[in-house]
């Protein structure tokens, strides 16, 4: 496996990504800077969390049109997985590889604590280790996790199980208590949380550890 | 010549900060002051010196970056 991690000015959770990937394969990924023109030998990719551009016109707008995103399209398009966290979510939305929008949160606060989630999809690649209704705790930090889409989206997405994760706890008022998605082939996941964040006890956590491990185990 | 882009958020889309001015509004004892939505202005200038080749591209500005369809509006004024 040649998992890659892309970096853009002021992501911040680049190096924690890379960790856990490193963790579950083996072996450091490769890092590419937002600015390359292409990608290089990779099958699979992470769009990390961060603050890229500085939030500046919206979250995950210029993220969505760097340089590196073009690959990264076709990549997704072509089957690859690619996963986008916290800022990678909103860039995802923002590069058109998901459906829907992350919004202000409805209470205004920045958010930044450890939430409970449900799986609900297990047959992706991504939640396939995991039982369906399992519970696992993440980490959320933002102030732009307010998920919407239209009605007639979110139904697609309930009626398709593509709704990956949700909160128990919704912390920033997401449509249908929504914290994570995927596309509609199944190989691209966007979500909120931070599963990079709990890789060790040390951490305060293990559930990111769990999850990393069986996302590469299903996409190697 | 220069184009004004007023960028605002659709009918239904929640808007947290135009409820915490409008908070604002009533505590400074502005009363009846409702609905208050929050926006942005884009301004820029632009080479072109016919106003439809102006607003056409200012159009697709807005298309590929500056405004969001899946939440945002935009209105695009061209100032001679």
């Amino acid at each position: 496996m040649k998992p890659a991690v892309i970096v853009f000015p002021a992501s911040n959770c680049d190096r924690d990504a890379a960790a856990a990937l490193e963790q579950a394969t083996g072996k450091a990924p490769l890092m590419v800077w937002h600015g390359e023109a292409s990608l290089p030998d990779t099958d699979f990719i992470i769009l990390p969390g961060g603050f890229s551009y500085g939030d500046y016109l919206r979250s995950g707008a210029m993220a969505a049109k760097s340089p590196i995103m073009r690959a990264v399209i076709d990549k997704a398009n072509a089957g690859t997985p690619v996963i986008g966290i916290c800022n990678g979510f909103q860039t995802l939305c923002e590069a058109g590889l998901l459906p829907g929008a992350l919004l202000r949160n409805s209470g205004l606060n920045f958010v930044c604590r450890s939430v409970t989630l449900r799986v609900e999809n297990t047959s992706s690649i991504f939640t396939g280790g995991y039982e369906k209704g399992a519970f696992v705790d993440f980490p959320v930090a933002h102030h732009d996790g307010n998920y919407f889409a239209d009605d007639e989206t979110l139904n697609r997405l309930d009626g398709d199980e593509r709704i990956a994760f949700r909160y128990v706890d919704n912390p920033n008022g997401s449509a249908r208590d929504i914290a994570g998605i995927l596309n509609e082939a199944g190989n691209v996941l966007g979500m909120m949380p931070h599963p990079e964040r709990v890789i060790s006890p040390l951490l305060g956590g293990v559930d990111g550890a769990a999850f990393f491990k069986s996302v590469v185990e299903a996409a190697a | 010549m220069k184009a004004k882009i007023t960028i605002t958020l659709k009918n239904g889309v929640l808007d947290p900060q135009g409820k915490a001015i409008e908070g604002a509004l009533a505590g400074l004892g502005f009363a009846g002051a409702s609905d208050v939505r929050q926006g942005k202005v884009i301004e820029l200038k632009l080479e072109e010196s016919d106003e439809a080749a102006a607003r056409a591209k200012a159009e697709e500005m807005c298309k590929k970056l500056l405004a969001n369809p899946v939440m945002e509006n935009y209105q695009i004024e061209i100032l001679a």
